[in-house]
């Protein structure tokens, strides 16, 4: 079978986004309000992975336990989102599919939001009871979205979905500004948690983060085949011998975990799971072999950028990410989804 | 190979297909014609398990839904009359998606057989020389002639084809169905297909199920199902006359 060109490529256009990810990271710990050197940033990081001693002209307080943790959950969560953008746009064959169009972030924000508001804990796991209703929120939302868009025309068709996932986004958030109105005692940290931020984020939500981002980023990947053939349709994916039910069950219930994991702990990010992996088709095509990687990669360095801007534009104030996310994504979306149809 | 026992599929109060039973032989190509509504395309996607069903498809004697989705799509091939894609993926990546149930893993080697597949079908359906084209480029012809290379790659003993010749012109249509008698010549496969073009019918089927409004008017040998009575009885106008007519265009 021959290779096309961007097969060929492929392994080039991963190394320049590993290049460019590990650029931006050291650029997102080294600029802030307190500029540190990349020799200073380096030393430190190597010092502290080696067990080394770190000299004492280096700000490592701020870089190991501020920027570094916080620089990790950013890269991972964009990561994550983006992952889960590109996996819902293949299964539901539909370019508009996203956490946040399709309602499933807003269902997951609600349950962190309840959970926050109620102060529900698991025993022994500090974040157990965010993270488990954000998680359980965001299934039930993705699946009560799809069981409605196909009662409507019994064919998951995209208009349908996006305009169910748009109401129901206005619903859960009519419903969350309910339960802040509510909870007064968290009004200002559930307000700003639900626009999204990374202020305070530590070593637990990276490893969290994590492991949660290597076991699902493993269950997604290996259901690439599976998507190619949901890309073209449902029923092709059948034909071929696909077990449509399955995988599709798997695939809902993996995102719905990493989604719910990310909102959890940085609230809602819209935009990033939407946008980004169109950027990354446009690098690698639409193959999900090459595509679900090279989303991982694109959503990491665009979720960096967007937190340095909210970190940095109107220093000493921080924006909250969600706000950039959406005006940058907003813009950009509309860019590539004009250029993408006037080329076909 | 296939045997629909009484099959029956209701879209809530509505009665889609009523009581349809057929048996597919080796070497046979079964029609199955009718008029818009009658059920056809349905039957089709309730052999593909995409609608549910009462009754009974066997394939070798055991009830379809109790096969493995991959081992049942390395045996019957299914191509959709609506195929469109969302994405521009090449053609040589939606022809090769046809050997997806052939992969198997690491331990049992692959798919060894599955890229000279794929170059036989894409040469069989005249799609070498497009197979690095974006298939959203395409046009319908192309397209339909991209999926029908998938279903060749799929290298099934039983193909069905819900109008192949969907989106053809006259010569393509040709060559299709004649792709497709060459392709049945091989012992041990079998055709089942919905035709509206009921001359393309008569040339080339064996065997025909007239349908009417989810009902089987007429079964049996091409020749005894497609007759002026039954056409008459079917499509409520005189369409055989009609058919004969373009038969001896085809000829």
């Amino acid at each position: 079978m021959k290779t096309t060109a961007r097969e060929r490529l492929a392994p080039m256009t991963y190394t320049l986004l590993f290049v460019a990810l590990i650029f931006t990271m050291a650029l997102c710990i080294c600029v802030g309000s307190v500029r540190i050197s990349l020799h200073d940033t380096a030393t430190a990081i190597w010092c502290a992975v080696f067990g080394l001693e770190i000299p004492q002209n280096i700000a490592k307080n701020i870089i190991l336990n501020v920027r570094l943790p916080r620089v990790l959950c950013v890269t991972l969560s964009g990561a994550s989102l983006s992952l889960c953008g590109a996996a819902m746009q293949g299964l539901l064959r539909n370019p508009l599919a996203d956490g946040s169009t399709m309602g499933v972030s807003s269902g997951a924000a609600l349950g962190a939001v309840i959970a926050m508001a109620t102060g529900l804990t698991l025993p022994g796991f500090p974040y157990g009871g965010i993270m488990m209703a954000a998680m359980l929120s965001a299934f039930f939302s993705l699946f009560l979205i799809l069981t409605l868009a196909y009662t409507l025309d019994r064919s998951l068709e995209t208009s349908s979905i996006i305009l169910i996932g748009v109401i129901y986004t206005m619903f859960i958030s009519s419903i969350i500004s309910l339960v802040i109105t509510f909870a007064s005692d968290h009004t200002r940290s559930l307000n700003f948690w639900t626009l999204g931020s990374f202020s305070g984020t530590g070593y637990d939500q990276v490893k969290l983060l994590l492991l949660t981002l290597i076991v699902c980023s493993a269950v997604i990947m290996r259901y690439a085949p599976e998507l190619n053939a949901f890309a073209i349709s449902e029923e092709n994916a059948r034909h071929i011998g696909v077990n449509v039910k399955r995988a599709k069950l798997v695939l809902l219930i993996t995102v719905s975990v990493l989604i719910g994991v990310c909102v959890s702990i940085s609230g809602t990010v819209s935009f990033v799971g939407l946008v980004m992996p169109h950027i990354a088709r446009m690098l690698v095509g639409p193959n999900h072999k090459r595509l679900l990687p090279a989303s991982l990669f694109s959503g990491a360095i665009f979720l960096l950028l967007c937190d340095l801007t909210a970190r940095t534009l109107l220093s000493p104030i921080e924006l909250p990410i969600g706000v950039v996310t959406s005006i940058i994504g907003a813009i950009a979306f509309v860019i590539i989804f004009y250029r993408t149809r006037k080329g076909r | 190979m296939l045997e629909a026992r009484n099959i029956q599929i209701s879209f809530g109060e509505k009665r889609i297909v009523d009581g349809i039973s057929f048996s597919l032989q080796e070497g046979q190509w079964l029609m199955l014609a009718g008029p818009n509504g009658a059920g056809k395309s349905t039957l089709i996607e309730a052999i593909a398990q995409g609608v549910s069903y009462q009754g009974q498809f066997l394939f070798e004697g055991k009830d379809v839904r109790q096969w493995k989705s991959t081992t049942l799509a390395q045996r019957i091939g299914i191509l959709s009359q609506k195929n469109a894609v969302a994405y521009a993926y090449t053609v040589d990546e939606v022809v090769s998606l046809g050997r997806y149930a052939h992969r198997g893993n690491i331990l049992s080697g692959g798919d060894a057989g599955g890229a000279e597949m794929v170059e036989k079908a894409l040469e069989m359906t005249g799609m070498k020389s497009l197979r690095h084209q974006n298939m959203l480029t395409l046009s319908g012809g192309e397209m339909q002639r991209a999926f029908l290379a998938q279903v060749f790659a799929q290298d099934p003993r039983i193909l069905i084809l819900d109008e192949p010749a969907n989106h053809l012109d006259l010569r393509y249509q040709q060559e299709i169905f004649s792709l497709i008698q060459e392709w049945l010549r091989v012992p041990g496969r079998a055709v089942l297909s919905v035709v509206h073009d009921l001359s393309l019918a008569r040339k080339y089927g064996t065997h025909a199920i007239l349908m009417h409004e989810g009902k089987c008017v007429s079964s049996g040998r091409i020749r005894d199902v497609m007759t002026r009575e039954h056409l008459q009885q079917v499509y409520d106008m005189d369409v055989y006359a009609w058919m004969q007519d373009m038969l001896s265009q085809w000829t």
